[in-house]
């Protein structure tokens, strides 16, 4: 089952009425209510985080040495850090840099994993098999050694594009040991359509490789990558956050959520706020990030629709 | 059979390869290293640089050093830390067994853990308990499993007292079991309910899809119990795909590990890795992945071996290639 079916849904839905795919998701999604509750607190932080300046009277770095380690009170919602800095404008200022690195990476893994995908069902031989062995080496490989490896690199680097603060290179990075799933899933999927009809009829009238794939295979294996999508901004997020951990993500002086983390440890007994709310902000933005994708598949997944098991 | 397992196997050999030839070429382009040390040394004049750098091999092209390399790997030199300046695969020893007491103990807790619990949430499908098992798997699975050690160490080290937030043992009191143990309580915890939950999501959906099947059906019309059927039909094909699962998350658990050991100053294989890559102590850094790299694929090969002794049906060789 997959979506063709859904551009022809007569044949399912003898008994009612006709109902567009579009229309059939939307009220899949909404009938979720945690998806709505995920989709309206996500929603808030984003905006959150974009107008910070509206929401907070300090600057990202302004520093009070007289106002260390304060705890949370109402001039200082989240408290303040080490150098007197506030931590509620700090943790708004880092949510940009984390959602914008979550963004990129998915990005970077989306167009290698859809192209390795595509190419590697579509042609098949030895095309596929040699893709095949790339996308078991990088699946073999210890993921977060290499990125650490890759990151102390990035931190050696005296390129312009590379100076401390940017976020860029890290990004790219995380992106490109993510898409193996993405590949994967692609591939299955574009093996199913590569015998369907339609695709024989295109290859009957003389269209390219490169026009089949783009404008008769790719929109009919568009679930699986939506869903695919929602899940890795969620691992992508993590990932950052963990590095930016580590001291080997972003770097000082763009915080974001994870290196916000990076020396709490070493404040836990005087100071705990200071671990609780960067950490909170990582947690809650991907458990919506998750609600969402768990929703997409649900609705997007045609099976639940004509309610057989495939 | 045996023919699909030798190709099964060089296959891992080549990928394993493969990755050495990525790491080594990573590791020679990271600048410094072992010249470091002579590089602001006045004392050292440059022509005793240049015998050093020959001395060492560096002026060789990287294909040379990389054979080479791998020569004396397979023969056991591994070579020395450029920090410690003692012998690789010693430093290695000491930690190896380290990492795998507290993995090993994680995984047999995220078992232990998961499979009842991913049991119990099919077969109360849409229940109260499915519910709050489906929402705790949620947020286990959105936890940065870092900042979760934070937040064990913040609370049952530091407000509690309970249990000790650093190291394996208590420093000056002689080695005992019972002190060992007290000091895995928390990281094995990080580790093991982190990923309990990733793991019961799967155990439901095995469980669910081996619920509707007709030896089910057969089981229980032959008069055997609710639980007879349940655990020795259902369950016992529910965790085929478990072993897939395990073996395609080694990788995950060795970067837990790593989260694990940094944060409760476990001296293991995954604090050793992030520490000397810091610094660009690159023989440990190259011997710390190659070791992880060849266990992940060991992993693979052992799961494709344990999928025809637990499930007949399976030939090997005879698979579709999907």
């Amino acid at each position: 089952m997959t979506n063709s079916t859904l551009t022809l849904p007569g044949a399912s839905f003898l008994h009612t009425r006709p109902q567009s795919p579009a229309r059939i998701f939307w009220r899949r999604f909404t009938a979720n209510w945690r998806a709505i509750v995920a989709a309206i607190v996500l929603s808030l932080i984003i905006l959150a985080v974009l107008f910070a300046p509206l929401l907070t009277p300090y600057a990202r770095d302004a520093q009070n040495l007289r106002n260390r380690f304060e705890p949370p009170s109402a001039a200082h919602w989240m408290g303040t850090d080490d150098l007197g800095r506030d931590l509620f404008t700090r943790v708004l200022y880092a949510g940009r840099a984390s959602l914008t690195v979550g963004g990129l990476s998915v990005l970077v893994s989306l167009v290698v994993g859809v192209t390795i995908g595509l190419v590697s069902g579509y042609f098949g031989g030895w095309v596929d098999s040699s893709l095949g062995r790339v996308t078991e080496i990088f699946l073999s490989v210890p993921r977060l050694f290499v990125l650490i490896l890759l990151t102390v690199y990035l931190r050696l680097l005296d390129a312009p594009w590379a100076q401390p603060g940017t976020i860029g290179p890290i990004a790219v990075v995380i992106g490109l040991f993510a898409w193996m799933g993405m590949a994967r899933l692609v591939r299955a999927s574009t093996l199913e359509m590569r015998e369907r009809e339609f695709v024989t009829a295109a290859y009957g009238v003389g269209a390219s490789s490169g026009r089949i794939l783009l404008t008769h295979i790719l929109p009919n294996v568009a679930s699986p990558i939506i869903v695919a999508v929602s899940l890795g901004l969620a691992a992508a997020i993590l990932t950052e956050s963990g590095l930016s951990y580590l001291g080997l993500g972003v770097q000082l002086p763009t915080p974001t959520w994870g290196n916000m983390l990076s020396q709490t440890q070493t404040y836990l007994t005087t100071a705990p706020w200071l671990a609780l709310f960067p950490g909170l902000m990582i947690f809650i933005v991907v458990l919506c990030i998750n609600y969402l994708g768990d929703a997409l598949r649900d609705a997007l997944d045609p099976r639940t629709i004509v309610g057989k098991k495939g | 059979m045996l023919e699909y397992l030798i190709r099964r196997f060089l296959q891992g050999l080549l990928t394993l390869v493969a990755i050495s030839v990525i790491v080594f070429g990573l590791a020679s382009a990271y600048p410094g290293g072992i010249m470091n040390a002579y590089e602001e040394n006045p004392d050292v004049t440059a022509e005793d640089y240049a015998r050093l750098r020959a001395k060492y091999g560096l002026d060789e092209p990287v294909p040379v050093r990389y054979v080479r390399w791998l020569g004396n790997v397979v023969t056991g030199d591994w070579g020395n830390s450029f920090v410690s300046r003692r012998p690789v695969l010693q430093e290695i020893r000491d930690r190896l067994g380290n990492t795998i007491l507290l993995m090993g103990t994680a995984l047999v807790v995220t078992l232990l853990i998961a499979v009842p619990l991913g049991v119990i949430s099919a077969l109360r499908q849409y229940s109260i308990v499915d519910t709050v098992l489906t929402a705790l798997a949620f947020a286990g699975n959105s936890l940065p499993v870092f900042w979760f050690g934070l937040l064990l160490i913040m609370v049952f080290s530091v407000w509690l007292g309970w249990f000790p937030g650093s190291g394996m043992t208590t420093l000056g009191k002689p080695f005992s079991v019972l002190d060992l143990i007290w000091h895995m309580v928390l990281p094995v915890t990080m580790l093991a309910l982190v990923t309990a939950a990733g793991y019961m999501r799967y155990m439901r959906s095995a469980m669910l899809d081996v619920i509707g099947q007709d030896y089910m059906r057969t089981a229980r019309s032959k008069g055997l119990t609710e639980t007879q059927v349940n655990l020795r039909h259902g369950l016992r094909n529910a965790l085929i795909p478990l072993v897939t699962l395990l073996a395609f998350e080694i990788p995950l658990l060795f970067g837990g590990a790593l989260y694990t050991e940094t944060i409760f100053a476990w001296p293991g294989m995954g604090r050793l890795f992030y520490e000397r890559a810091v610094k660009g102590d690159m023989p440990v850094v190259m011997a710390c992945v190659i070791i992880f790299s060849a266990l992940t694929i060991l992993a693979m090969f052992l799961a494709d071996l344990a999928y025809t002794v637990l499930d007949p049906r399976i030939q090997l060789g005879k698979r579709k290639a999907a």
